[in-house]
């Protein structure tokens, strides 16, 4: 049977035409992407990669209820230049405790990923409030709402925190026991200022790239 | 039963066609908002749905989910029940599926405003909805496959083997790709963590443009071309080895997106060649596409739906060889993170899939309203303004994306960075002036179509078209 003659077989039978659809386009995932849920070194931690405390998970989630990885990046390239300007590249290892990934594909802003302690926490809530009163050319937005509410007003801490043990993050039951009391008394922008300081602090500034 | 009594379900088909010109104004408007905001950033008026990020991700949603597929569900219905010679299998599940479909954009879009986002690139919308899809897409399926298991004619004609494609693997994308433990109603945890979460994103990502944006879209065009052109497809043949490599090659392209990324290397070179192999099947296609219209120059000077057409076959062309290009690691390093990206997917968007939908809504709906189009010069009109306002859309971004990389790599003698980050983010400023002035004039155009397919349906019921019959069907295909 020639080439013609098979397709005519396919193309004449629907089920035959579905299943060979979803096997063609099954082989690249199956032999490239698979492999890597199973890879150890990309979901062992680093040494000093730690999950995140609630008050920062809280500000992570809010990083994302912001859509920040819209324009800003969380993955220094192993490139000199940006490593110049951003430090130590990323590691694999650094990221285990990010679910989702927050690698973001766009720098309207400059890459995050090494922000942390680059910034004093009064420069963060300056420049979140109001970007333009520190850097005059900013076109990033303002978000004067995040210092108006409290971080703990969705009162779903413990949920989260349990829902990452569940996927092998390990939090003890003091952790998950206090996470409310961390979060008293914070607004979200002491959250999410307190995930910006420990972004990319797992890896020191001062280890060579 | 007689056989008189048979009619193509149209009703459904002008229904999405609706939607997806509503989507495509208001998604359109939207992208417009946030390239006004990059120039003015107070335009957000310190509200939180107003603001970038949020109104960012609504852009994205409804373009490719509300416009995008509510066009590929119109054009699929209209072209499965005319290429089997059968009215639509089970046409209540296709109503269903129609408005549970605009439902999920229209709730999700809120969602997305409200900030709830599970922040995954075209896959933002929270768990709820993520189920909603899949329900709704498992109907689009029993809809399209059950007319094609009914049809009357033996062989499967090559548009629906694209849309079929479109069907079976966003399912298999958007399932793997969405899964998560869920905490509350409106926020969930993904299954894998960081750097695995990032491939499998990309998987997803890459393939939702290779086979929703690429291949949903050539469905379209392997049916309205030959159509409006009226001759037959050029290859055969060449038909068929494109659709099989390209169904093969395209999904293992994703890595490309993550280059120097903290991932396996080898995933990285293997995204990268399979990206360039792309090139032939992406190719193939348009070349078929163009040799089918060659023929037929006259009406390609006078036709606007022909016009828009071709010359989003052209824009294909152009986006399907520039995407292979970046995917190579030194082109990447300069273009990944800049503007070029965005150029890159709004060659794609605005000059592939928004034009190719134009031109076949301009076919499609003086067909379903039963009279000629309201007006051709406003039709014509609006193609110079869309293909005005892609050019220097995309002319803005190439220009700003190609300085942003090559002066953040920018290193002096001594080797210190020449430029700061935001030196450099200040002289981008007139490119998204630029940028601004074109997505407004194709916006316009876009606009004036509304307009013009308001009038040409207004008032009219969709015209019943009656299947072939069965003798008369082996000869007419």
């Amino acid at each position: 049977m020639n080439g013609v003659g098979l397709h005519k077989k396919l193309e004449e039978n629907t089920g035959l035409l579905i299943f060979g659809i979803l096997l063609v386009s099954a082989i690249g995932g199956l032999v490239q992407i698979l492999p890597s849920l199973f890879q150890d070194s990309l979901m062992t931690p680093g040494e000093n990669t730690r999950v995140y405390a609630p008050l920062e998970l809280v500000g992570r989630d809010l990083y994302i209820r912001e859509a920040c990885s819209t324009c800003h990046s969380q993955q220094i390239r192993s490139i000199l230049a940006e490593v110049e300007r951003y430090g130590p590249y990323s590691r694999s290892s650094e990221f285990v405790y990010d679910r989702p990934f927050l690698w973001g594909s766009k720098r309207t802003g400059p890459d995050l990923h090494r922000i942390g302690g680059k910034y004093t926490d009064v420069w963060h809530e300056i420049h979140l409030t109001d970007p333009r009163a520190v850097v005059p050319d900013s076109i990033m937005p303002a978000y004067p709402w995040l210092a108006e509410r409290e971080a703990g007003a969705d009162g779903d801490i413990v949920a989260k925190l349990t829902a990452l043990r569940t996927l092998g993050h390990p939090y003890t039951d003091e952790d998950i026991a206090g996470a409310d009391a961390a979060l008293e008394g914070m607004t979200e922008l002491d959250a999410i200022i307190a995930y910006l300081q420990m972004l990319g602090t797992a890896f020191g500034r001062e280890e060579a790239p | 039963m007689s056989e008189t009594a048979e009619y193509y379900r149209d009703r459904v088909v002008t229904a999405l066609v609706m939607f997806s010109i509503i989507w495509a104004v208001l998604g359109m408007l939207a992208g417009v908002y946030v390239a006004a905001e990059l120039v003015w950033p107070q335009l957000d008026f310190g509200q939180p749905w107003l603001s970038y990020g949020r109104l960012r991700t609504l852009h994205t949603n409804g373009i490719v989910f509300g416009f995008g597929v509510s066009a590929l569900m119109a054009t699929a219905f209209y072209s499965v029940q005319r290429t089997s010679h059968v009215p639509l299998f089970a046409p209540r599940l296709a109503w269903v599926v129609c408005y549970a479909w605009q439902l999920v954009v229209l709730v999700g879009g809120i969602s997305l405003l409200m900030g709830v986002n599970a922040s995954k690139e075209y896959a933002e919308l929270e768990w709820p909805f993520d189920i909603a899809i899949t329900l709704a897409w498992v109907g689009f399926a029993v809809v399209f496959f059950g007319t094609i298991a009914t049809r009357r004619i033996k062989p499967i004609y090559v548009s629906n083997w694209f849309y079929g494609g479109l069907i079976i693997v966003i399912a298999m994308l958007h399932i793997v790709n969405s899964l998560a433990i869920p905490v509350t109603l409106t926020k969930s945890y993904s299954l894998f963590p960081g750097a695995q979460d990032a491939i499998v994103q990309w998987w997803y990502g890459h393939n939702a443009v290779g086979f929703l944006l690429t291949g949903g879209f050539l469905g379209m065009m392997y049916y309205f071309l030959p159509k409006q052109a009226e001759r037959p497809i050029w290859s055969y043949r060449l038909s068929i080895v494109a659709f099989w490599a390209f169904t093969y090659s395209y999904i293992w392209a994703g890595p490309h997106h993550l280059h120097y990324n903290a991932i396996p290397e080898w995933v990285q070179s293997l995204g990268m060649v399979m990206s360039l192999i792309l090139l032939a099947p992406s190719w193939a296609t348009m070349i078929n596409g163009i040799m089918t219209v060659s023929t037929a120059s006259e009406k390609l000077k006078t036709d606007p739906a022909l016009k828009f057409i071709v010359l989003a076959l052209a824009f294909y062309g152009l986006a399907t060889f520039e995407g292979p290009m970046m995917a190579i690691r030194s082109v990447n390093v300069i273009s990944h993170f800049t503007e070029w990206t965005i150029g890159h997917v709004h060659s794609g968007a605005l000059g592939w899939n928004a034009l190719i939908t134009f031109g076949t809504f301009y076919f499609m709906v003086p067909r379903l309203a039963g009279r000629p189009l309201h007006s051709v010069k406003l039709a014509n009109i609006h193609f110079w303004l869309a293909l005005a306002g892609v050019m220097l859309y995309i002319l803005a971004m190439w220009g700003a994306g190609v300085s942003q990389g090559l002066l953040w790599l920018s290193l002096d003698e001594l080797g210190e960075l020449r430029f700061s980050f935001t030196d450099i983010m200040a002289s981008t400023a007139p490119y998204y002036l630029l940028r601004l002035v074109g997505g407004t004039i194709f916006l316009a155009g876009a606009v004036l179509m509304a307009f013009n397919l308001y009038m040409t349906m207004a008032g009219q019921a969709t015209v019943r078209v009656s299947p072939p019959s069965v003798a008369a069907g082996e000869a007419a295909a």
